[in-house]
């Protein structure tokens, strides 16, 4: 028979407001096994961790119950403390009767019920809880940085200049990633490719970092220090080691009709491509979709004018498998899709377009080299139209219920360098909030409205019509004097949400990395831990987190690489004892649990078995400890219940919900 | 039924086998079991016609412990069921000589017996090479004649098709019998109000008097112990908790074969108490086939099953949970 300590914590009056927290210490006494029970403003403090000691040496507890907040938050802190007064950390358990019960009750009486039930299953689980002992891992001293922008560039950078290896691996032909198709920055209006294109060549001549374009993360097993991953290497179908970059291919390739992802699909490009002039590495890739040779057989003009003989035709996609310690994401962003905005004419006017599309068309090496002008006819446009928070705040399931956070600060970047450069043309903004909380933000706001006299509308925009002469008549109200305004545009720009990369899915999958209900990922706490997953060795850079700016997102990258150079230059880590184990009598040998293995823990062997003194050989699982990492996916697969996960054992968890049930 | 007597007898004559898994003629008419024959002599008894819908596949896990190999008969949708436990490494390929026998629909005596035929004496037309649509049954009260679709089981409504998935030799012709749909009762269940749906299971479990035929019969349910029977978790206790509780049995047992069903039907067929069974079973597969694309159990034997498999395409647990 256990016994057992239970300690209540009030957490100040988080909990003690709602949970009548000696009634929960006095209840628990009536439980089977509990000896002492006690309750305590703040048990992760130090002196509660001291009443905790104390109480297992003068009871000699063999387990406790901390009724607190989430386990999440303190079961280490409870863990640690155990141990020091010589239990074994496997001998706590936590009630949570924060999270789940004082902050989410108002009434006491309710609450305190609810608190007591909690309190018991806790204490039945701690009756069937056996002492474990933790193992030890390795550390690979390598990181896997996913994404190739700014967040997964400052990440990589970081990393390196603390002496590990970084891998980056980036989908398209370039590393970049969005900042690279921006035209200027806020608030400082400097030039985005100069601030980026130094940070993309000092990464890629850094001798600890290596970069994979045109490649993407196809597999991922293994886990904290020790993943494996497969990156497959998309044929480009030029040689990386051979091709000098000239560019002549591109000049004499044929097909030149292929939308260039780089603008946006506002102009096209050749079939063989490099997204943009400083693309690193400046080595081109077919597009084997859009390549007359590809899809004929007969053309081949590239391989003949290259001098250096890189084309390859026949170059086929490679999968390198590579071991890492840590893996970090920085998958961004893109803006979402139109289709059901219909009413800002999007689809039917090309002069209605994307404030990420006016980026490209400001920008020197852009569509139109810099110059502004309707994408329909060409002409200099005199009205233009900002559309804010278009899918963003948005309230039915057409858009996202967030703020995309660098909308309010672009559209005034924008609004600013085209009064800036063509004094002639109005500019309007449409907008619900102007939200400028950054530093020098606002000031740079005001100098828009200010200086270059902006016209801001507080207001948003029912209608866009595009009218028989090509101008757009744009409908809105002014909610400030309380008037509808229908006004006439020649060029409309909506500031379009954006949303996390869509593949980001597939990459939190394979990394077990949990993603929220708008496919951000989520970070182990949205306060104390805003650059790591809730899985371990997974971190956060960037968009893929949440909406950000440029400085934030390198700050963040900064973080995320301090955590993962953390994790690296450790050598060795506890492993998680609470790992899986098969009966080999229940066994039915059906390898039911080997294909649900996310771990690769479970293999099958023939054993020889004595059951009940039948003695045959069977085919049973055989989990090796060192891999699985007791997510517990075999125990609820196995029909026959052979398989258990020691700490949380199909016992233990259906006396908890006895408990609960009682 | 004479030449798979003669196929069973040149097979043991030559040593291909070492003995017959078919069904013998019990004490009435329509009442055959499974049985294992090993001499000529024993093959007298031997019977394959309408009533022996016992699907034998089970029994070849034991008999893959046997020496030497077993001529197993296998109705078309048996085949299944030998697939899935292939799958799950519980019966052994090479001990099997897969007799894959025709069928063209099996009986359910309690039908013929609803339809008021009482003190059964012989019945007509329940051999397998009879082509006829009626049976003729003599009983203690005159000769009775019912359409042999009509004494049909369910199951045979719904009838996977005349193929085997897997066998060594075919012998006998299949007839085309299912004219109706797979999931038409599942449908009409999942209309149901949640009140109207407990109510109606509840009316169906209640009946339940835990003789586990079903279990028994299920050639899922081939645990080498069943959670029911084990002190590990004392799932055998709760089950008898309270008058509810005890139905939770069937729920649980529809939780494990999930994904490994068949569709066989056996539990239905088995059960004493005429409780619909494999509506539990049909739900799943219904939902599995929605969720994950059309999937049939036991269809082959080296497939990856949606349950126990993950794509980027799988529903998302939300969409799952918004179906109920």
């Amino acid at each position: 028979m256990q016994r057992i300590g239970v300690f209540v914590c009030h957490c100040g009056s988080n909990i003690a407001a709602t949970v009548d927290v000696s009634k929960v210490a006095e209840m628990s006494l009536m439980e089977p096994g509990v000896v002492h029970a006690e309750d305590y403003q703040y048990m992760c403090s130090e002196a509660g961790q001291a009443k905790i000691a104390a109480a297992i040496k003068e009871k000699n507890l063999t387990g406790i119950v901390v009724c607190s907040c989430s386990p999440r938050m303190h079961e280490a802190t409870f863990r640690k403390a155990a141990e020091r007064a010589g239990l074994n950390p496997y001998m706590v358990e936590i009630a949570n009767i924060r999270e789940h019960c004082s902050w989410i009750h108002k009434d006491m009486e309710e609450a305190t019920k609810k608190a007591v039930i909690l309190m018991r299953a806790a204490v039945a689980k701690v009756n069937l809880n056996a002492p474990l002992q933790a193992g030890e891992s390795r550390v690979t001293k390598r990181a896997l940085v996913i994404g190739g922008g700014i967040a997964g560039i400052q990440t990589a950078l970081d990393i390196a200049d603390a002496g590990y290896e970084v891998d980056i691996v980036e989908k398209t032909p370039s590393i970049g990633g969005r900042m690279s198709q921006l035209d200027k920055t806020f608030p400082t209006l400097d030039c985005s490719a100069c601030i980026l294109t130094p940070k993309m060549v000092e990464a890629s001549a850094h001798e600890k970092i290596t970069i994979y374009t045109y490649s993407e993360v196809e597999k991922v097993s293994g886990f904290v220090g020790d993943f494996t991953v497969d990156i497959r290497k998309k044929a480009r179908s030029v040689d990386m080691n051979k091709c000098t970059g000239c560019g002549v291919c591109q000049e004499k390739c044929p097909s030149k009709k292929a939308p260039s992802e780089f603008n946006r699909g506002l102009n096209t490009r050749s079939a063989i491509y490099t997204p943009f002039a400083q693309a690193i590495p400046n080595v081109p890739v077919i597009d084997r979709e859009a390549c007359i040779k590809f899809k004929t057989g007969k053309c081949g003009i590239c391989s003949k004018v290259c001098q250096a003989g890189a084309v390859d035709y026949e170059q086929k996609d490679e999968i390198i498998s590579e071991k890492y310690g840590a893996i970090v994401v920085a998958t961004g962003f893109d803006t979402i899709n139109l289709d059901k905005y219909d009413e800002y004419a999007y689809s039917q006017s090309k002069d209605v377009i994307t404030s990420l599309e006016l980026e490209r068309v400001m920008n020197a090496a852009g569509p139109t080299h810099g110059h502004l002008e309707r994408l329909s006819d060409g002409k200099a446009p005199k009205e233009i139209v900002f559309i804010q928070c278009v899918g963003s705040r948005c309230s039915d399931d057409r858009g996202k219920p967030y703020c995309s956070k660098i909308c309010c600060m672009y559209t005034a970047k924008h609004a600013m360098l085209i009064r800036d450069k063509y004094p002639d043309v109005n500019v309007t903004v449409f907008y619900i909030d102007v939200r400028t909380p950054g530093k020098n933000f606002d000031e740079f706001y005001r100098r828009a409205v200010e200086q270059y006299g902006v016209n801001y509308i507080k207001g948003q925009v029912g209608k866009v019509i595009p009218q028989p002469d090509g101008k757009l008549l744009v409908q809105g109200s002014d909610l400030l004097d309380n008037r509808q305004i229908l006004k006439e545009a020649d060029m409309v720009v909506l500031a379009t949400a954006i949303e996390p990369n869509p593949d980001v899915r597939k990459i939190a999958t394979m990394l077990t990395a949990s993603i929220d209900t708008n496919n951000f990922l989520t970070e182990a706490h949205a306060k104390l831990r805003p650059v790591e997953s809730p899985t371990a060795g997974i971190f956060l850079s960037g968009v893929c987190q949440g909406p950000k700016d440029i400085p934030e997102t390198v700050a963040q990258a900064g973080a995320a690489a301090v955590k993962a150079i953390g994790l690296l230059a450790k050598d060795k880590l506890m492993t998680n004892p609470c790992t899986a184990q098969s009966d080999i009598l229940l066994c039915n040998g059906c390898s039911t649990c080997e294909n649900v293995c996310p771990y690769g823990a479970i293999t099958y062997e023939d054993k020889e078995v004595n059951d009940h003194g039948i003695r045959e050989t069977r085919r049973v699982a055989v989990v090796n400890n060192a891999l699985c990492q007791g997510c517990g996916a075999c125990t609820v697969a196995c029909p026959s219940g052979a398989m258990d996960l020691q700490g949380f054992s199909n016992r233990q968890i259906l006396a908890e919900v006895d408990a609960i049930c009682r | 039924m004479q030449e798979l007597i003669n196929r069973a007898k040149e097979l043991l004559a030559d040593g291909t086998v070492a003995r017959v898994l078919g069904w013998k003629a019990g004490d009435l008419p329509y009442n055959p079991e499974p049985a294992y024959f090993e001499t000529e002599e024993d093959l007298k008894d031997f019977v394959y016609n309408g009533f022996c819908g016992a699907n034998l596949s089970k029994y070849m896990i034991e008999a893959s412990k046997l020496e030497g190999k077993t001529m197993v008969c296998l109705k078309p949708c048996d085949t299944y069921s030998f697939n899935q436990l292939i799958k799950e490494h519980r019966v052994d390929r090479e001990k099997a000589y897969i007799v894959g026998v025709g069928c063209k629909g099996k009986l359910d005596i309690e039908r013929i017996r609803k339809q008021g035929v009482k003190g059964i004496e012989r019945i007509e037309g329940a051999e397998i090479t009879d082509d006829a649509e009626t049976l003729k049954i003599q009983t203690i009260y005159g000769e009775k004649t019912i359409p042999y679709a009509d004494a049909m089981l369910e199951r045979c409504h719904v009838c996977k098709g005349k193929d085997h998935m897997i066998f060594d030799e075919q012998i006998g012709e299949s007839k085309e019998t299912k004219d109706a749909e797979r999931f038409v009762e599942v449908e009409r269940i999942e209309a149901m109000s949640p009140e109207e749906k407990f109510a109606y299971f509840r009316s169906e479990l209640s009946k339940c008097i835990r003789c586990n035929a079903c279990r028994n019969a299920c050639p899922a349910c081939s645990c080498r112990k069943c959670v029911f029977d084990s002190n590990k978790f004392d799932s055998s206790q709760k089950a008898n908790v309270d008058s509810f509780e005890e139905k939770m049995f069937h729920i649980i047992r529809a939780f494990h074969v999930a994904g490994r069903c068949t569709d066989c039907g056996e539990c239905s067929r088995v059960c004493p108490q005429g409780i619909p069974l494999h509506l539990f079973n049909r739900k799943f597969i219904k939902d599995i086939d929605e969720l994950y694309g059309e999937y049939q159990a036991g269809a082959d034997t080296d497939s990856t099953a949606p349950l126990t498999d993950y794509t980027f395409e799988d529903a998302e647990p939300s969409i799952v949970g918004k179906r109920g």
